[in-house]
Parts: C-alpha cells; structure tokens; sequence
C-alpha cells in the first residue's frame, strides 16, 4: 500500500498565530499515502490548529499545503471532497438517533437513497451500533458516540482521515476497540492523520510520528527510530550493602552507580540471554543482589527528552527538515 | 445548474433536520406560539373594553379592539417565531457537528437556509393556531380570499426579514443566552408601533419613531387587508422594509457564518 513517491499530505512553513500568540512557527510535515502518521504533543502544543488548518476550517497565516493533491488554500472544496474529519469534540446532532446522524450525511453527499440506506445500514453494523440506531444519540455512552462520530467521517469514504484526539477521555475497553477501527481503515488503503498526547497510542497506531512542542516540530521519525534517538535501556541493580555495590561496580566497568540508592545502572536491552550473563557473572563473584528491574526505552523517554529539556533540543535530537 | 441544485437539496435536508429538531423539542414551539397567544387573549379580555372606546369608528368597546389588534398580534406571532432562530442557531454553533458541515463539501449556506425555513414552517403555524383563535373569540373579516393570501404574504415576508436577522443576530452572539436576551427588541416592537394603538395617541418623540420604524407599515398594510380600507403606500413601504432587512441581514449572516472562529 504504501508508496514513498506520492505524499498524501505535503506542508512546508506552516504558520499561524492568534493575535500576538504565535501557534504554529513554520511547519514542514510529509505523510505517505496510507499510512498513519502521528502528529504528538502535549496540550496547547498546535496540533488541533494544524488539524484544524489542513481540514480548511481555518486559514493559515503562511505556508504552502497540499492535502490529497488538492491545495488548501486554493482548492478549500477539492480537500473537502476528498477527507473526512473527526474532531476532539464529538460531532454528532444530540437530538437526533443513531441511524438519522449517518442519514444526514449520505444525504449531503448526496449518495441517493438506495446506496446512502445501504452505506449507513453497514456503518451501523461495523461499528456496532445497530441495537442503538433507533435511540437519540443523547442516550449514547462516550464510547458509542466516538463510533457514531467515526462511523459518519466514513459514510462518504474518504480517502484521507484527520483523527484530532479519537480516545480521549475514553475509558480502557473503548480505545482498544477505537484502535482496532483505525487500523482496519489503514487496510483499506486510508491515510490516516491522527493527533495524539498519549505517547502509548502514537507507539502503537503510527507508521511515522512528528513531536510538536511549542508551535515546532522538535523531533520526527519512526517509533523504532525515535527510541534509538534517546539513551538506551538499561537494567538496574539494587544491592543492600556498600560493598557489595562497590564489588559490582567493579566487576561491571561499563555501569554507573549511585551510592544513596545502592544502585548500579547497567546498559542493555534486557533481552533474556543479557540478564542471563549479567546474573550468571553476579553469582560467579557472589554478589547479593536485593532487586532488579529492566528499563526498556519508550515514547515517554523521546518526548521529555526533546521537550522537557531545552539543552538537549539543540542536538541531533532536533530535526528542522524531514 | 448542478451547483443550485445541490444547494437546493442540501437546504431541504438541512430544513428536515430542523423539522426533527422542532419536533423533538416541540416545548419551544409551543412557547414561542404561546407568547403572542398570551398577549392576545390578554389586551382582549383585559385592556380591550377600555382601550376599544378609544377608537375611531362605528364599533367601539371589546370586538371593535379585537379587529384593531388582531393584525398586531399577528406581526408578533411573526417576530416571536423568529425570535427562536436566534436561539437555535447559537446553540447548534456550539454543535461539534457544524464544524463537521464545515469540513464537508456542502453549500456553506445551506445550514443557515434550513434553520430559515423552519422558523418560516414555525411561522405559518402560529399565524393559523393565532388566527384561529382570534377567530374563535370574535374576530371577523369580509375580505376577499386573495386578500388574506396578500396578508399572509406581506406576514411571510416580514417573518422572512426577522428571521435572517435574528439568524444574524443568533451568530454574532458570544453565548446561547446572549443569542436569547438580544433578539428580544423583536416583540417589543409591536408596542412601539400602531400594533396595539394608533400612533397619533402617542407623544411626539414616541409617534416619529413608531411611525418610521418597519413594523408600523407592515401592522398597517395586513389590519387594512383585514379589516378594510385602502392599503396606500404602506404596502410598498412593508415590502421594500422586508426585502431590505432580508438582503442586508442575510449577506451579514453568511459573512458572520464563514468567518466564525472554531468555538
């Protein structure tokens, strides 16, 4: 499916500000044709301003963007036609049921009644809403409605989805089932722009992911290669005496120690045959060890480090084109 | 040709949404027909013995009044249905689900054209639950057929006019109570105006204003429909007053509507 040559999304030097509050600093940001690509960032950070741009709800200041191969400023219908959008906000009619939401939308897309009954009769049942398509959607549970909100960015199929936000404030069991939706759109060849601040979600939805901190894209890769950009994992050693730190820290020259825990913090990927050699070498030398715990690397470890300190914003942590 | 097409049709299924939606919420109709109901039965049964000697003409006493203000209950059962308008759109722009619209490939007037439409269903309703019950209660009128279909048109079309300016004022509105309390001038109006005496009882300051303002010519043109006489200039003046306001508050509200901020 994917394709390195055609860019479902291209922008180069987004811009935008609200009065004096500068939002967005110069964005540059690729998506390839059906994958899932991840814009990541903590609350304020822009990414619903970028949502919100790209899907032409608002002009931007500066910057040329082109999504689904219309532009966005001088084609607003041309990207209209061809996305769907789910917003942080549930974007569903309360005072109608289930079934007459989707109705309404294969009636503006004017998909003619036989196949917009058809379209919608499906959507219910994929999304398993057909016991509740006859009750208001007041009635439905957050979950419920996150599926009714998703099912009617589908009713027109588009081929390029914004998700700004789809799990949060979801309970466990719903972002499960919300993931799994999304993944099955990706087999169907849909490119999905999904904004996120769970770190987790990104990790496990995002072919390619772009941190946005403070209106600027701080760091951009794969998951795999963002992980490999942050200093690796380590297994950690407690130990109950000073002596017996002090026999370890000899035997292990490459770990660092801190004497106020008695710990030793021994590099590794904690792969079995690792910890098997480190505790073998341990017993060897008689060493007591008191408790062991393995720290592989995660998102979490990419984003505090490319946004939590300025110092390290600077390195190679920090990408300005991609 | 294709383009008015699919405005047309997706105004009509904006217009069947918010037909569920008065249905669904049918308080809100009841009380906004309820309002010029209240004040009918009201300054009939109340004020009407005293302020129908006041009158000009061969009747005097309660049913002369009622034929006098009967057409002015009718201008306010118009600006009292319009008045919802403001109310509804506010609160639909609250609505994730506009920005949805927003997003789609639709006329971007559509959804403001169905909120118009429905206060115009809203509207015919309460002038018949209003006629009829003027009716009930006395209210009597020779005129010809043609020229009830020429009252209920210059009433559509006035309630054309306050409908799209209440949808204005409803967009331009910061909340849903602002968008309630700001159109309230709309049946206030009446007041100030020959709805429920004549003009020339009023002060001087008063009688300029209310003789100026758009309701007078409109109240004018429907009670002399009604209730007889020549309608004059003050129908050329209620229709270039109606097809103004239209003009002017639909062009504000379709700037208000596309350059709204995103909640």
């Amino acid at each position: 499916m994917k394709s390195a040559a055609t860019a479902a999304i291209q922008v180069s030097g987004l811009t935008k500000s609200f009065g004096d509050h500068l939002v967005l600093d110069g964005i540059d940001l690729s998506v390839a044709e059906g994958s899932i690509f991840s814009l990541l960032g903590p609350n304020g950070a822009g990414k619903t301003t970028v949502v919100q741009i790209l899907s032409t709800l608002i002009p931007a200041d500066a910057g040329n963007m082109s999504v689904a191969g219309h532009d966005v400023t001088t084609d607003p219908h041309g990207v209209r036609s061809a996305i769907g959008v789910t917003g942080q906000f549930s974007a569903v009619d309360n005072l109608l049921t289930g079934r007459e939401n989707l109705r309404l939308i294969a009636d503006l897309l004017h998909l003619g009644r036989a196949a917009g009954r058809r379209r919608v009769a499906e959507l219910l049942d994929r999304f398993d809403l057909t016991d509740a398509a006859a009750k208001p959607v007041s009635t439905y549970s957050g979950g419920m409605r996150r599926r009714l909100d998703l099912a009617m960015t589908l009713v027109g199929t588009p081929r390029m989805i914004f998700l700004d936000e789809p799990t949060t404030g979801l309970d466990p069991r719903s972002r499960h089932t919300m993931w799994d939706s999304i993944r099955g759109l990706v087999r169907d060849g849909v490119t999905i722009f999904l904004t996120t601040q769970y770190l987790d979600e990104a990790d496990e939805l995002a072919d390619q992911i772009a941190v946005l901190d403070q209106g600027r894209i701080v760091a951009e890769g794969t998951p795999a290669e963002l992980k490999r950009r942050i200093p690796g994992g380590h297994i950690e050693l407690q130990f109950p005496t000073l002596p017996a730190l002090d026999s370890a820290a000899r035997l292990l020259q490459a770990a660092s120690r801190d004497e106020d825990s008695l710990t030793l913090q021994v590099p590794g990927d904690g792969s079995v045959a690792a910890l098997r050699e480190l505790l073998g070498q341990l017993e060897d030398a008689a060493i007591d060890v008191e408790n062991l715990s393995i720290h592989t690397p995660d998102l979490d470890d990419v984003f505090f480090a490319v946004t939590g300190h300025p110092s390290t914003r600077d390195s190679d942590l920090q990408k300005a084109d991609a | 040709m294709s383009t008015l097409a699919f405005t047309l049709t997706d105004s009509a299924t904006m217009l069947r949404r918010n037909v569920k939606h008065q249905i669904r919420y049918a308080s809100v109709t009841i009380m906004l027909i309820g309002m010029p109901l209240v004040f009918l039965l009201l300054f009939v049964y109340v004020f009407g013995g005293q302020l129908g000697t006041g009158l000009d003409g061969t009747h005097t006493g309660r049913s002369a009044y009622l034929a006098y203000v009967t057409p002015g209950i009718l201008i306010m059962t118009v600006a009292s249905a319009a008045l919802g308008t403001a109310l509804s759109v506010a609160s639909d722009m609250t609505e994730g689900i506009v920005a949805r619209f927003r997003t789609m490939s639709i006329s971007r007037g559509a959804v403001l054209t169905g909120h118009v439409l429905g206060t115009l269903i809203q509207t015919v309703l309460g002038l018949v639950v209003v006629g009829g019950v003027a009716v009930a209660i006395g209210f009597r009128s020779d005129a010809a057929a043609l020229k009830w279909l020429a009252a209920l048109g210059i009433l559509l079309l006035f309630g054309l006019a306050l409908t799209w300016l209440s949808t204005a004022l409803g967009l331009a509105a910061k909340s849903v109570e602002t968008a309630s309390n700001t159109p309230l001038f709309l049946t206030i109006l009446p007041f100030l105006g020959s709805g429920f005496v004549p003009t020339d009882s009023m002060p001087t300051g008063m009688r300029q204003f209310a003789e100026y303002q758009p309701f007078t010519p409109v109240t004018e043109t429907v009670r002399k429909l009604l209730n007889g006489g020549a309608v004059g200039h003050s129908a050329m003046e209620a229709i270039a007053w109606s097809v103004g306001i239209t003009i002017a508050a639909y062009l504000w509200s379709i700037h208000l509507y596309n350059n709204r901020p995103i909640r």
